[in-house]
Parts: structure tokens; C-alpha cells; sequence
């Protein structure tokens, strides 16, 4: 069961050998077992769960049910749910409650999904381990040293042991990708645009796009499906007409002309991460794909790029965390510039002080020209180069990181390695474009490794269809972490 | 030495648009507080703003009225700085693309003509209220104005005096009234202004450094304000010293101006562009359709008026001051197309008068301008004389709705024109006063007009005063 798809968890269902209920039931004792080391959930209400697994067993019973319906899904922190804890990771909105649900939450309600617990992550998205959450660390739960990477890290755990299904995540700059590759899950951030970023608590806006992470490609189609959509009170949202994300997974991917970035595989890629990655290319080749060397000489700048835009944006978007609506409020002020000051310095963590004094220092008066414009007039040479490379190839394939997970505690002091964890998923995002991560492998201490695939704009099928070809093909994904006994 | 003033107004115009300009929250005013403040406008964790289509429309519209250029696409920029009542902690306004640029308006003081022209006008979102009462030592905040959309104008610094600076006030008041985005509610703060001043010795083409006077809620004020304040500094000036730029606010209760901050204290905002909301394309159909609604502008009725219907400027120029006046005077002389300067007489003589005692505006006016030329049909058709007239209008205002004629029968107001019925009257009064005759013929003027007023009295005031004229100066010439 724990290690089962999405599509045999719904047979299960629908056929009633199973209800939501002791499905819900089972993922909820695991998470009360594995979650007090593992910290990959800030959240959990069994009453909740189980009343929304109730009414899904209702559904099933009346014959209302989609193909989802009754199973559990857990949501990473950053989405605002009715009456659930929404912290976004920080102190700042430990007490949080939220009124109203995100889009993303009430699209898997609507569809019957039992909302199993808020997943832990780094404090509003920021960070790459999940070690600047509020709430501790999450541990990788195939080496319990090593981070699960982040933002999306408590999502990512969650699914790699098994305490969920499936979960959501949010990406900015390789907040999906990253972690679901250093936990040997699955994870697509979809193009901009396409899932509404309504309810979800917003780090940089032009970035941030919701996906979802699961074990295996053909899971996260499912999800997609109920994902995508048009909101009209998401202004960037997208109007298109809906797919199904199922559609082309058995399609062969002969023929395919997959890209390779010069960039991507030079210098900066540890050993392990690249055998493995040449190892999953190779697989490809077996399948019949062609590959092309493609050239994205800009992507070295993504990374600076990102660490201009994003804290801009973010500066200003964490300026409503101010003590006086609701969120935590500092105990003692003299004054309201005092009730300012101390609320957000106790209410924020270092790494979100450090981006909002980096996006307030980008936009003030004689720098914003030499930062923030510059940086936007190279973000569309970065998103140039990749229309450019797909003229001749239809998707990129690379690393998803350049190294496996790392210590916890290893690079907290060092703010710069740690954001060039993101220097492969970076330029994706500040595109627009989708990208995913697949685990194709392990390297040193039996860290999973993952691929990234790049696809050009609303190719999420494409993607999708890839990878699902490549996990037909192999059982990495299939794999748990030993520790956690499934 | 003498000295010139330069004036730049910014007015902040409230659209009358039903709901908020970034959410579906209403803006009524006088809510309980908070009532009126929905997720987006209190900004929860992940709300996002959805730009209200009819605050663009309005925004386009008034661009189109002063002959101004739209912008497309037109950029929302975040204005960033912290305060209770600022939910977000930015407001979101435009700096760079406004979506109005230009533009002109003609203002009139005493008789002079003068053009202004405007530099822009954005569109931005209002911010709440902090309130003091009723709260020991802490602070209310009510979000209901949070989020109401608003149009700021901005001026060219063209003005140089109080007078003309509220001629400017006035004449966009009435405009953005006449066009329908904005009910011009100054106590509510509709409409509010506030105004750049400074000074610079006579015939000098440098601006002086300039203060702004913030938030000025009545035109009185705007006057007032600016004259306190070009004295200060031009005293300021004269006794050696140098003005500072800085921010002012008025205090109507001593009528002198304050600092409020100076330039060192300033904000700097870091605008840039907001993520959360994309370009505004304005496609020139959508321009186009929106002039073509537009209604006839005070200024092209004015012109009308003068050219068609024969008014002076000083009256067009009354009748035009706001839509509604000018709607009741049009429908008035609608009726009776070859009466202007009548209509135009009745409205701001009898009309307005009657409505200012009684603290009435056009539009609650209990005659109606069906019924009013109705009247003046009468006057011209001899069926009642101007004084007559009056009585009837009279019992108009306090009728329900009668008709002219039917007062008239009803009260038996016909004026007589039969000459030998006013002949009777003619001949009594003069049997009656033979001393005035008397007078009269030994030259006395007077005693004319003592005579027509006994006929008159004699028939009730309903001869017709011209005949009584007429036919009394026959008699005594024999």
C-alpha cells in the first residue's frame, strides 16, 4: 500500500477493497511514527484528515468520485488552508490560522484528495535545505546526516518515506526540482503561469510556480490534471484550454532530439551526479532518443540573476508581516516603529533578513538601475537562450544539482555554496519555463541522484511522456529508503 | 521686490467604481469599520489583486476628456513603506507609463481665460484610516477605504495664484463629475488636493524650492492655504532666509501651514513594477468606443450655448458649471428653443435662488424643466406676465407636480389684454387721482408710474402691463 501509485491506490478505491478512511488512517499512524525524527510535517490534524477522508469514502459510495478521490495528499506549508496552521516555515505566522483556502488546496479538495498535514520547508521558501525553517530541520530519509534539500524539503521527505502519497510543492528557483532529486522522488514546476498561485504565500512572485511531487512521472500527470487551470483571481494565471497530462505517457520517445547544455556539463558537477546522470542519458539512447549538444551561454548567469530578482520581489512581498493583522507580534514596544522593528526581527529567520536587506538594497534609489534593471535586461537573454536551443532540440536534459545532499550544518554558514545549489534550476524559472527532476541513480553515501529535464513552454506532457518511458525502463523511482521500513 | 507665485496642484479623485480597484470588496462609504474589507484588502498571507476593468474605463475616460494620450500598456508599480494603514506594506500606484499623459484643461477667473496643462494622471489604490478616538493610547484602523481605486492628477506647475489654482480645482471637480467617475464628495474625500507652492522673484524663469501642502479638503481651504503660505515664504525670502523643501500640512482651525517632514526625511519608496499584475494593454477599439460615450463636455456646451444660443460667456459659463445644471438648463430649452437668455434668466435667477435658500441641489429640484417651460411659454405668449409668472412658480415649488396652465386656470391668473377692459380700469383710476394728474401733466414722471400701479392693483396684477402703458399714455395725451 504505502509504496503504491496513484493509479493503484484509486483501482483500490473505486473497487472499495480499501476506503479513504484506512488509507487515511495508515499514512497517519506512519507520519505519527516516523515524523517526530524525521520533521518533514509542521502540521498534522488526524481530525481534519480523517473528516475529509470520510467525506471522500461518501463520494466513492455515491458514485461522485473522480480519479483521485480518497487519497491522501500532503501540502507543503506555503499554501494557506481553511482552518489548518499556515506558517510558510517562520515564526513570523506561528499562529497563524488561515481563513480561506489556496486554490491549489481547494482544486484537491474539490476533487476528493484528503489533505493529510502541512509539510515542513524552508522559512517562505527561502533556501535550498530546509535547514532555515522555524519549525528545525527535515532529515533526508535515506541518510538521516544529509538535508532533503528545499524549499519543498518536508514534501520531498514526506513522499520518499512514505508518510504520503503525494505532495505538493512550490518552486522559485528549484524548490521542487532540488529536493525531489535529493530525495530520489519525483517533482515538475510546471510553466508559469498554468497552476494559480492564489493562497500561496508569496516569496517572488514572477517566480514562484506550484507543482506537484510524487514517486513517479505518471503520478504527477494525475496531479497535474487537477492542478492546471485558469484563476481569475491569479492575474499571471494563464487562460488555456485544459489537457490531459495522461495522454502521450506511453508515447516512445524514438526520434526525440534531447539537448545538451555544453554549460550544464562542465566544470562544478561532482563525479558521482555525473556518471549517473551519463548513465540515465545512455538509457535514453537505448530508448531511441538522439541527442544534440545545445549551448546556454547566459545560464551562468542565472544564479546572481535570481539573487537580484527574487529578494527584490521578496522584500517587498514579506513587508505585510508587520505585527499588526495577525501573525506574531513582539511583546513589548515603546513605539509603532518599535513594534516594527522587533516584530520582524524576532519574527524572521536570518536567511529571509539577508534576501530582504539584498531586495531593499537592489530597489533603492540609485541602484535600481545597475541591479534590478540589469537583471531583468538579463533575464530575457537567459530566457533567449533557451527559445534559441529549442529550435534544435524539443527538451534539455542535465543535472538536477550538482551534488547529492549534503551534511545538515554543512553549508549553513556559507550562504553562496548554498545558493549555487540552484544553479541548474535557476535559469528554468527565471524563463518561465517547465522543469522537472526524476531519480535516476544514487552517488557517495547512497544519495539519490536526480535528472532534470527542461521542456519548452506547456511541453508538460512531453516531459511528462519522457520520463514516464524512462521509469517503465528502470525502478528508481520505485525504490524507499531502507530505514523506513516499507 | 516683487514676486510671482507658482502653483502644481495633485488631486487625488476618488472613482466611483462599486467595487475596489483590486478586489470585489464594496466602497460605500460609512460601513462599521473592517466591514467592507475583504482577505485581499486586509492582505492575508498569498491574497492577489485583480484590477478592476471599470477603474480603468474611468481613467481612459477622463484621459479622453482632456484630450489627453493613453499609455498602453500602462504599468502598476509597487510603492513601498510601512504604516498600519497600508495593509501590504506597498501601495500599489504607476510611476513609469501612467496610463494617462497629458492633456489640458481651460480654467476662467473674473474674466480672464487661461490654459493648464496636465502631466499625468495614474491610477493607485487608497490606503486605510487610522483613527485616535475612542481607543486609550493605542490606534483603530479601519481598512473599509483600503483598496478604493483613485485617479491622480497631476498639474503642470502653470498656476500663479490662489484664484487660479481653485479655478482649477473647481473646473476638474465639475469635470470629473460632468464624465461620471467620480461623485466629487469633498467632506467624504472624494476630491482631495494638494498643492506645490513656491515663490520666485518676478520675471524669473528658475523655479524657487517648493513645499507641498498636503490633503487640503475644500476649496476655501486650497485658497487659504496658499495664501498663508506664499506670505511665509515670501517673508521668509525678504527677511534673509531660504525655504526648505519640504512636505506641509494646513491647520483650517489658525489657517497657517506646518511642516510635516522634509526632503531628508523622505521615503525612498523603491518602486518597481508589480509582479503580481501584468501590463495593461489598451487596445485603440477600446479607446475609440470609450470616446464615443463620452458625453458632451461642459466645454463644447458652453460654446454651444454662446454661439447657438445667444448667452453671454459669464452665464454659459454658470449654466455649464455642473452636469446637472446644465442637463436641467438643456432640457429646459429644449422645450423652447428660441428662449435662451429667458431659460437661462429663470434658471439662475428664480431656480437657483429658490434652491440655495431652501439648500437644494438641480436635481432635487421640485420643478421640473418640463414644467418650467411650460411657464415661460406662458410669459412669452402673454398669458401671464413675468410678475405673475412668479406666483405660479411659486405654487409649483409647492405643488405636486401641476402644470403651469393649470394653475393658472385654477387661480385665475390669465393676464387681460382686452383693451377696453383695461380702458375701464384706466379710465377709474384717473377719474379717481385727479391730483396725480395733475401732477403728471405738470411734468411730474412719477405720478406715471403711481397711475399704472393703482391699474395694475385694480386688476389683481393681470393686465397686461405693456397695454396699461400704452393705452394710459393715450388717455393723458388728450
Amino acid at each position: 500500500m504505502l509504496n503504491a501509485s496513484l493509479r493503484q491506490l484509486s483501482s483500490l478505491l473505486s473497487a472499495k477493497k480499501i476506503s479513504s478512511t484506512e488509507l487515511t488512517a495508515e499514512f497517519l499512524t506512519r507520519i505519527k511514527t516516523l515524523n517526530a525524527d524525521l520533521n518533514a510535517f509542521i502540521t498534522v490534524d488526524e481530525e481534519k484528515s480523517m473528516n475529509q477522508a470520510r467525506t471522500a469514502d461518501e463520494m466513492i459510495a455515491q458514485g461522485r468520485s473522480t480519479p483521485l478521490t480518497g487519497i491522501p495528499i500532503a501540502q507543503k506549508d506555503i499554501f494557506c488552508a481553511d482552518g489548518w496552521l499556515t506558517t510558510c516555515g517562520s515564526k513570523i505566522l506561528s499562529n497563524f490560522i488561515s481563513p480561506y483556502d489556496a486554490t491549489v488546496v481547494k482544486q484537491f479538495d474539490q476533487a476528493g484528495m484528503v489533505n493529510l498535514g502541512k509539510t515542513n520547508m524552508d522559512e517562505f521558501a527561502m533556501g535550498s535545505s530546509n535547514e532555515t525553517s522555524y519549525y528545525g530541520p527535515v532529515k533526508n530519509p535515506w541518510d538521516r546526516l544529509a538535508v532533503p534539500g528545499g524549499s519543498s524539503g518536508g514534501s520531498a521527505c514526506a513522499v520518499a518515506a512514505r508518510l504520503a502519497p503525494a505532495a505538493t510543492g512550490t518552486d522559485t528557483g528549484g524548490s521542487i526540482r532540488q529536493p525531489a532529486a535529493l530525495c530520489g522522488v519525483s517533482g515538475i514546476k510546471p510553466t508559469y503561469g498554468l497552476v494559480s498561485r492564489y493562497g500561496m504565500i508569496a516569496f517572488a512572485s514572477s517566480l514562484d510556480q506550484a507543482g506537484p511531487m510524487a514517486k513517479s512521472a505518471e503520478d504527477l500527470a494525475l496531479l497535474l490534471n487537477i492542478m492546471v487551470g485558469f484563476d481569475e483571481r491569479d492575474s499571471t494565471s494563464l487562460q488555456r484550454e485544459k489537457e490531459d497530462y495522461t495522454r502521450d505517457l506511453e508515447k516512445s520517445v524514438s526520434g526525440l532530439r534531447i539537448g545538451l547544455p555544453k554549460e550544464f556539463f562542465a566544470e562544478g558537477m561532482s563525479s558521482d551526479v555525473s556518471s549517473a546522470v551519463e548513465a540515465a542519458l545512455a538509457e535514453y539512447r537505448k530508448l531511441g532518443a538522439t541527442f544534440v549538444e545545445v549551448s546556454l551561454p547566459n545560464s551562468k548567469l542565472a544564479v546572481p540573476v535570481y539573487y537580484v530578482l527574487a529578494p527584490a520581489e521578496a522584500s517587498s512581498n514579506l513587508s505585510r508581516f508587520d505585527g499588526i493583522r495577525y501573525g506574531y507580534r513582539t511583546a513589548q514596544y515603546a513605539n509603532l516603529e518599535d513594534l516594527y522593528i522587533k516584530t520582524r526581527a524576532e519574527g524572521f529567520g536570518d536567511e529571509v533578513k539577508r534576501r530582504i536587506l539584498i531586495g531593499t538594497y537592489v530597489l533603492s534609489h540609485g541602484y535600481y538601475d545597475a541591479y534590478y534593471l540589469q537583471a531583468q535586461k538579463l533575464r530575457r537573454l537567459i530566457a533567449e537562450d533557451f527559445t534559441k536551443a529549442f529550435t534544435q532540440c524539443d527538451l534539455i536534459m542535465g543535472p538536477t544539482s550538482p551534488t547529492v545532499a549534503f551534511n545538515i550544518g554543512e553549508r549553513c554558514n556559507d550562504p553562496i555554496q548554498m545558493y549555487l545549489s540552484d544553479i541548474y534550476t535557476s535559469a528554468a524559472s527565471l524563463a518561465g519555463l517547465p522543469g522537472m527532476s526524476i531519480p535516476v541513480g544514487f552517488g557517495s553515501d547512497k544519495r539519490p541522484i536526480g535528472l532534470h529535464i527542461i521542456g519548452n513552454y506547456f511541453r508538460e506532457a512531453q516531459m511528462l511522456n519522457i520520463a514516464h518511458c524512462y521509469q517503465q525502463a528502470t525502478n528508481w523511482h520505485e525504490l524507499a529508503p531502507p530505514e523506513t521500513n516499507c | 521686490m516683487q514676486w510671482e507665485t507658482v502653483i502644481g496642484l495633485e488631486i487625488h479623485v476618488q472613482l466611483s467604481t462599486r467595487s475596489k480597484i483590486f478586489s470585489g470588496a464594496s466602497v460605500a462609504y460609512g460601513a462599521p469599520p473592517n466591514s467592507q474589507a475583504c482577505a485581499v484588502d486586509i492582505a492575508l498571507p498569498g491574497v492577489l489583486p485583480v484590477l478592476n476593468r471599470k477603474a480603468v474605463e474611468y481613467a481612459i475616460r477622463f484621459g479622453m476628456a482632456i484630450g489627453a494620450t493613453i499609455n498602453s500598456p500602462a504599468i502598476f508599480a509597487r510603492k513601498n513603506y510601512f504604516y498600519p494603514d497600508l495593509p501590504k506594506g506597498y501601495q500599489i500606484s504607476q510611476l513609469e507609463h501612467p496610463i494617462v499623459a497629458g492633456g489640458r484643461i481651460i480654467i476662467r477667473t473674473e474674466d480672464q481665460e487661461k490654459i493648464i496643462h496636465l502631466t499625468r494622471a495614474h491610477l493607485e489604490e487608497d490606503a486605510g484610516k487610522s483613527t485616535h478616538e475612542g481607543f486609550h493610547d493605542k490606534t483603530g484602523i479601519d481598512l473599509n477605504r483600503a483598496g478604493t481605486g483613485l485617479l491622480e492628477i497631476v498639474s503642470e506647475p502653470e498656476m500663479c495664484s490662489s484664484a487660479e489654482a481653485v479655478a482649477y480645482a473647481r473646473t476638474l471637480h465639475s469635470l470629473v463629475r460632468w464624465i461620471g467617475i467620480c461623485d466629487g464628495n469633498m467632506q467624504e474625500g472624494s476630491f482631495r488636493c494638494d498643492a506645490n507652492v513656491s515663490v520666485r522673484p518676478a520675471g524669473s524663469n528658475v523655479l524657487g524650492t517648493r513645499c507641498e501642502i498636503k490633503n487640503l479638503n475644500s476649496f476655501r481651504f486650497l485658497e487659504k492655504a496658499i495664501d498663508y503660505e506664499v506670505t511665509r515664504q515670501i517673508d521668509t525670502l525678504e527677511n534673509g532666509g531660504s525655504i526648505i523643501q519640504q512636505t506641509r500640512l494646513y491647520d483650517a482651525d489658525r489657517d497657517e501651514t506646518r511642516s510635516m517632514r522634509s526632503k531628508e526625511d523622505a521615503h525612498d519608496y523603491r518602486y518597481f513594477p508589480d509582479p503580481d499584475l501584468l501590463p495593461v494593454i489598451i487596445s485603440g477599439e477600446w479607446i475609440e468606443q470609450i470616446r464615443s460615450e463620452l458625453p458632451e463636455l461642459p466645454e463644447g456646451r458652453r460654446n454651444r450655448y454662446i454661439q447657438d444660443l445667444s448667452l453671454s460667456p459669464y452665464d454659459a459659463n454658470i449654466l455649464t458649471a455642473t452636469r446637472e445644471l446644465a442637463d436641467y438648463f438643456e432640457q429646459t430649452v429644449q422645450l423652447l428653443p428660441e428662449q435662451g437668455k429667458l431659460c437661462a434668466n429663470w434658471i439662475m435667477g428664480e431656480v437657483s435662488g429658490r434652491l440655495n435658500k431652501e439648500g437644494l441641489e438641480i436635481d432635487q429640484c421640485p420643478v421640473n424643466p418640463k414644467q418650467l417651460a411650460e411657464l415661460l411659454l406662458r410669459i412669452t405668449d402673454g398669458t401671464v406676465s413675468g410678475k405673475i409668472a412668479k406666483d405660479v412658480f411659486d405654487s409649483m415649488w409647492q405643488g405636486n407636480g401641476d402644470s403651469a396652465d393649470a394653475i393658472i386656470d385654477a387661480k385665475n391668473l390669465r393676464q387681460i389684454s382686452d383693451d377696453s377692459e383695461i380702458e375701464k380700469w384706466v379710465d377709474e383710476v384717473l377719474a379717481a387721482n385727479q391730483q396725480q394728474v395733475a401732477d403728471y401733466r405738470a411734468g411730474k414722471e412719477k405720478a406715471f408710474n403711481f397711475l399704472v400701479g393703482q391699474i395694475m392693483r385694480m386688476s389683481k396684477g393681470k393686465a397686461n402691463p405693456a397695454q396699461v402703458n400704452v393705452l394710459l399714455k393715450k388717455r393723458l395725451a388728450v
